[in-house]
Parts: C-alpha cells; sequence; structure tokens
C-alpha cells in the first residue's frame, strides 16, 4: 500500500550507488521508451501514405485508335496528366535528329519511346519547373519553336520528345511506366 | 515589478531561454523537485494515466479525422474504408475506439479514489469541481463521437440522446429540433457533432490544465487524508512518482493493446455495423458501459421530465459534495462508518451499470431503484449527516511518522522541525 521508503530516501545521496548499472539503468530506460513512442509514431505517420484503394487506381488502360496523327490527348493516371501523342513522320524525324550536345538534359528520342512504336510518345503533362500542364496536344495549342509543348506558365518549351528546349524548366518530361498490350493499346502504371 | 528570471540552469541556451522565459524553471519546478506526499499508493497513478489516455485519444482522433467524411451518405463507408484499406487505419480506429473505454475507466477510478479519500474536502473543492467539469465534457465528447461511424447505434443512440431534451416543459421540441438542425438527426445533426466532437478535446485539456494548476496550489491529497507538515513528509516528483507512474502505464498500455489487439470489439456493438437506418429501431438500444449506470438512472424514475432531471442530477450532486461532506477527516481511511457506505455506493453504481445494460423488466426495475435511491441518499442524506454523527479513528501526527515505523528505519519519529533533506 503506502510506500515503505528507507530512511535514507530524499536526501540526494545515498550510500553504495553503482554509478554504472544507474547509468545502464537510464540508457535501457530511454532506449525502451525511444522504441515505444517509435512503434506508436509509425502507425501514425504511415496512415498519411497513399491507401490500399489509393494505390489500387494506380493503372489506367488507353486505346490509341482514335488518336489522328499530329494531336495527342490527355488521361488522368494517379490523378495526374499523362499526355498521348501520336507523332506524325516529320516530327519523329525532328526529335531523332536532333543532337544530343544541343538539349539541357540530353537524351536520345529512341530512350524516350518504345522500341517499333516511335509514333507514340507518352509523357507526364507536367511541366518540371513549377508544374504547371503545358499546351501543346491540339494542333491549334501554342507548340513553341520546338514543335513539342509549351507551358503558358514561364514560357518553357518542349520538342515532339517531349524534352526540355527552352528553360526555364530543368528537365524532360517525365515518361510514366507503361506498355504496349496491342499495337492500339496502352497500360499506364 | 516586471524582471529577468534568475536561472539556475547551467547550459547557456537554456539558460538565455530560460531567463527571459521561464519554461524550464516552471517544469522544474512542478514537474521534479515538486514535493509530493511520501505515502502515495498506486491508485495515484489514475491521473496521469489520464493525461496520457487524453493525449493519445487527441493523437489518434487527428489522424482518424483525416481519412473521415462527416456526411450522412459517406460516414459508414468512410470508416469502412479507414478499416480495410488505410495503412494501419484498423489501428487507429481500434486504439481510439477502446482508448474512449480506457480514458473512462481511468477516470472513474481516479473519481472513486478521490471519493474515498475525501479529495474533495477543503482546499481543494476547486480542483474537485474541475475535475467534475472534465467528466461532463468528457461523456458529450464520448456521445457524440460514438455517432460518428454511422451505425444503428450511433443513430438511434444520438436519437434518443438528444431527445432527453424534449422532457423540459414548453421549450423541449424547440431544443430538440436546434439541435438536430432538422426534424430528425439527419446529415446536419452529424456534421456538427463532428464539429464538436473535434473542439471538445481541446477543451477538456484546457480544464485539465485548469486542473493540475489548482492541483499544484494545494498539493496532493494522500491516502492518509492529513495535511503536509514537513519536507520529511514528500519527495521530490521526480524520479519518485515519475517512475512509479511509468510502472502504472507500462500496466495500462498492457491493458488497452489487449483489447486492441486481442478484443477490438469487446465494448461495441453488433448493431453498430450495420449502416444507419432512419426507419427502424434495432431491437435493443443500449449505451457505451461507461454510461449505463446514468441510463439506468434514467430509467429507474417513472417520469420523463423526472428521469432526465435525476440523470443529470446525478452528476451535478457532485459539485456540491464538498459541501455536503461535515467530516473534518479526509480519508476513509478513519471513517470505519463511511468506509463501509463508500462501498455500498460503489456496488450501487456497478449495479446500476447492469441495470442500464438490461431491459427494465421484473427484477431490474426494482434494483435499479434501490440503487437509484441509494445514490442520492449516499449523497444528499448520509454524507452530511453520517460527518457529524460519526467517531472518526486517532488520525497519525504526520505522514512520515507511520511511514517510517512500518518501514522499520531507525529515524526518530515526530520530528517534523528537523527536515531530513539537506539544503
Amino acid at each position: 500500500m503506502s510506500a515503505t521508503a528507507p530512511a535514507d530516501h530524499g536526501s540526494g545521496h545515498p550510500h553504495g550507488v553503482d554509478e554504472g548499472k544507474r547509468d545502464f539503468l537510464k540508457l535501457v530506460t530511454g532506449a525502451a521508451a525511444a522504441i515505444g513512442v517509435g512503434a506508436i509514431a509509425w502507425p501514425l505517420i504511415d496512415s498519411m501514405n497513399p491507401s490500399a484503394d489509393v494505390l489500387a487506381l494506380s493503372s489506367v488502360e488507353v486505346d490509341l485508335t482514335p488518336i489522328p496523327a499530329g494531336q495527342g490527348i490527355t488521361v488522368a493516371w494517379r490523378g495526374k496528366p499523362v499526355f498521348v501523342r501520336h507523332r506524325t513522320e516529320k516530327e519523329i524525324k525532328e526529335a531523332e535528329d536532333v543532337k544530343l550536345s544541343a538539349l539541357i538534359e540530353p537524351q536520345a528520342d529512341a530512350d524516350r519511346v518504345k522500341p517499333g512504336h516511335a509514333q507514340w510518345i507518352v509523357v507526364i503533362g507536367i511541366c518540371t519547373h513549377l508544374g504547371c500542364i503545358p499546351l501543346g496536344n491540339k494542333p491549334t495549342d501554342p507548340r513553341g519553336d520546338w514543335g513539342g509543348w509549351f507551358c503558358p506558365c514561364h514560357g518553357s518549351q518542349y520538342d515532339t520528345s517531349g524534352r526540355v528546349r527552352h528553360g526555364p524548366a530543368p528537365l524532360n518530361l517525365y515518361l510514366p511506366p507503361y506498355a504496349f498490350e496491342s499495337d492500339t493499346k496502352i497500360k499506364i502504371g | 515589478m516586471a524582471g529577468l528570471n534568475k536561472s539556475d540552469f547551467k547550459n547557456p541556451v537554456v539558460n538565455w531561454i530560460d531567463t527571459r522565459l521561464p519554461l524550464f524553471t516552471l517544469m522544474n519546478k512542478e514537474y521534479a523537485v515538486f514535493p509530493t506526499p511520501r505515502n502515495f499508493n498506486y491508485l495515484w497513478n489514475f491521473g496521469a494515466l489520464a493525461s496520457v489516455a487524453l493525449v493519445l485519444m487527441i493523437v489518434t482522433g487527428i489522424f482518424l479525422a483525416m481519412n473521415y467524411t462527416p456526411d450522412g451518405s459517406m460516414a459508414f463507408d468512410s470508416v469502412e474504408r479507414i478499416m480495410r484499406d488505410v495503412n494501419y487505419g484498423w489501428l487507429l480506429r481500434y486504439a481510439h475506439a477502446n482508448g474512449a473505454s480506457m480514458f473512462f475507466l481511468v477516470v472513474y477510478v481516479h473519481i472513486f479514489r478521490g471519493l474515498y479519500y475525501g479529495s474533495y474536502k477543503t482546499p481543494r473543492e476547486l480542483l474537485w469541481m474541475l475535475g467534475v467539469v472534465i467528466l461532463l465534457l468528457m461523456m458529450a465528447t464520448a456521445f457524440m463521437g460514438y455517432v460518428l461511424p454511422w451505425g444503428q447505434m450511433s443513430f438511434w443512440g444520438a436519437t434518443v440522446i438528444t431527445n432527453l431534451f424534449s422532457a423540459f416543459p414548453v421549450v423541449g421540441n424547440a431544443i430538440v429540433t436546434w439541435l438536430w438542425g432538422g426534424f430528425a438527426v439527419g446529415d446536419p445533426t452529424l456534421h456538427r457533432f463532428f464539429s464538436l466532437h473535434y473542439l471538445l478535446p481541446f477543451v477538456i485539456f484546457a480544464v485539465v490544465f485548469l486542473h493540475v494548476i489548482a492541483l499544484h496550489i494545494t498539493g496532493s491529497n494522500n491516502p492518509l487524508g492529513i495535511d503536509v507538515k514537513s519536507p520529511q513528509d514528500t519527495l521530490p516528483f521526480h524520479p519518485y512518482y515519475t517512475i512509479k507512474d511509468s510502472v502504472g502505464l507500462c500496466v495500462f498500455f498492457l491493458v488497452w493493446s489487449f483489447f486492441i489487439f486481442f478484443e477490438p470489439n469487446f465494448f461495441a456493438n453488433p448493431d453498430n455495423y450495420i449502416p444507419a437506418n432512419p426507419l427502424q429501431t434495432p431491437s435493443e438500444i443500449v449505451p457505451e458501459w461507461y454510461l449505463l449506470p446514468f441510463y439506468a438512472i434514467l430509467r429507474s424514475v417513472p417520469n420523463k421530465l423526472g428521469g432526465v432531471l435525476m440523470m443529470f442530477g446525478s452528476i451535478l450532486v457532485l459539485f456540491v459534495i464538498p459541501w455536503l461532506d461535515t467530516s473534518p477527516v479526509r480519508s476513509a481511511k478513519f471513517r470505519p462508518i463511511w468506509r463501509a457506505l463508500f462501498w455500498v455506493l460503489v456496488a450501487s453504481t456497478i449495479a446500476l451499470g447492469f441495470v442500464g445494460a438490461h431491459r427494465p423488466e421484473g427484477w431490474w426495475v426494482v434494483l435499479g431503484r434501490v440503487a437509484t435511491t441509494y445514490y442520492f441518499l449516499h449523497f444528499l442524506v448520509l454524507m452530511p449527516i453520517v460527518g457529524k454523527l460519526e467517531r472518526p479513528l486517532p488520525l497519525p501526527e504526520s505522514i512520515s511518522r507511520p511511514v517510517i515505523s512500518r518501514g522499520g528505519g531507525p529515524l526518530p519519529g515526530g520530528a517534523p522541525a528537523k527536515p531530513m533533506e539537506k539544503p
């Protein structure tokens, strides 16, 4: 029931204190408390990560047949716009013939399309500068001096391979993971 | 006169801050060297346990609110999404739902501890009354939280409890319509309950803060109920009671974890996994266990308004017990008659809990009425009378004397003028 403290408790300096043992106990207690707090904190933090139903929406299939050459469409994937563009022969040639040394972020066109499907360029339609959506899918849109996309926010310009050719954007448009399920259908994600 | 705080801290950064904003001095004074009666038993853990429960309820609640939708058509599904899709959502919800029961459990022990050891008596009247305010706020918060999953029990619990106010003459129905924001419990009710359920815990936190300030002005009561007379009677709060509270906290977490991980729906009602249906009442409406005694009092009175008044009165009477109790002796340890009556009160309250869980039929009605009668008799009649008539046992001279004589220490007892602690 009530505490039966020895008489020298509270005097501050009891006799025969094993300092090493006391330090060890403090470290072990502190470590156990830290692990406990971490174990409680982690579920709270992880609950803010994408949930299972959000992750379940992480792939989308796109039918390519309605897209005429020279035009692109925008599809939503994970809440982000993805440009799927049907390039003309001229646009493909322009993209392939560029000297890599002329690029801000050098990357060959062949590395940005799937082999055998060079007429299809699929990029995430978010300007790598500050996140606006560039214009250029429709032939009537401004496409910039390189015929790809033009960002209305700060004037960044991309070529027909989605590579940045004029700043302020520092990087090429990102490529989403995707695969051709048939010649006329892709699956993004 | 305004002036800088003279800080004793050696660390220059701490000292610089402490000189201008004496938080470190304050924490050291109130939680480290704070002189605390040396004879606490484990019942003195429960205030600390309750504050830990409050903090964990707020923390889990904030994260649950990130995933909850307070809309009549989406609330139930959003809770199911928390259970199935949100990372660790099941853990957050089970910790929060069982946490309400754990919070009430430790608070009820805390309250009965105060009743047994006379912690409500002078000079701690205001401290006690702030505690009763916290209890009322907790009940309101818990009730509104129970409505949020928007299952059958949520819906019909909300209907029954809000309808209590219809018992008041003339304005009753207008009040109920106002509470609902419509002509039945519905979407507006759910929205406002969510808003208030998020607000009230912070109000509780503020009142707990006042409760703790008041405690640190009067100092803690103790199992003997006698005042601290000398430094010999006390121990510094740290490390003695930080450690003792930590031991209790570990046990508390074990109990809480047992329910979360092994019996997560022990306190829950299966009807609440059926989405709210305004056209059908479940066959049995039972509140959560921590509200059952009050529910039993409500049903024991055969008059609608009378039942409501008695139910509210059963808590409001706690506000005035510092003045109803006429005995100058705090601890029931030295009051043989009162100690026996305390256990009758405990038995009555538990009996009321069982009565509240059963249909009001047959013997349950009789038991409910007997227990309700005793509950009020205890506070309103026996408390003033027994205090005057009872002959208490002799009180010990000081806290340290019986402790030391039992501990067998060689220290000379009864020397309160000779402080043991070196300056």
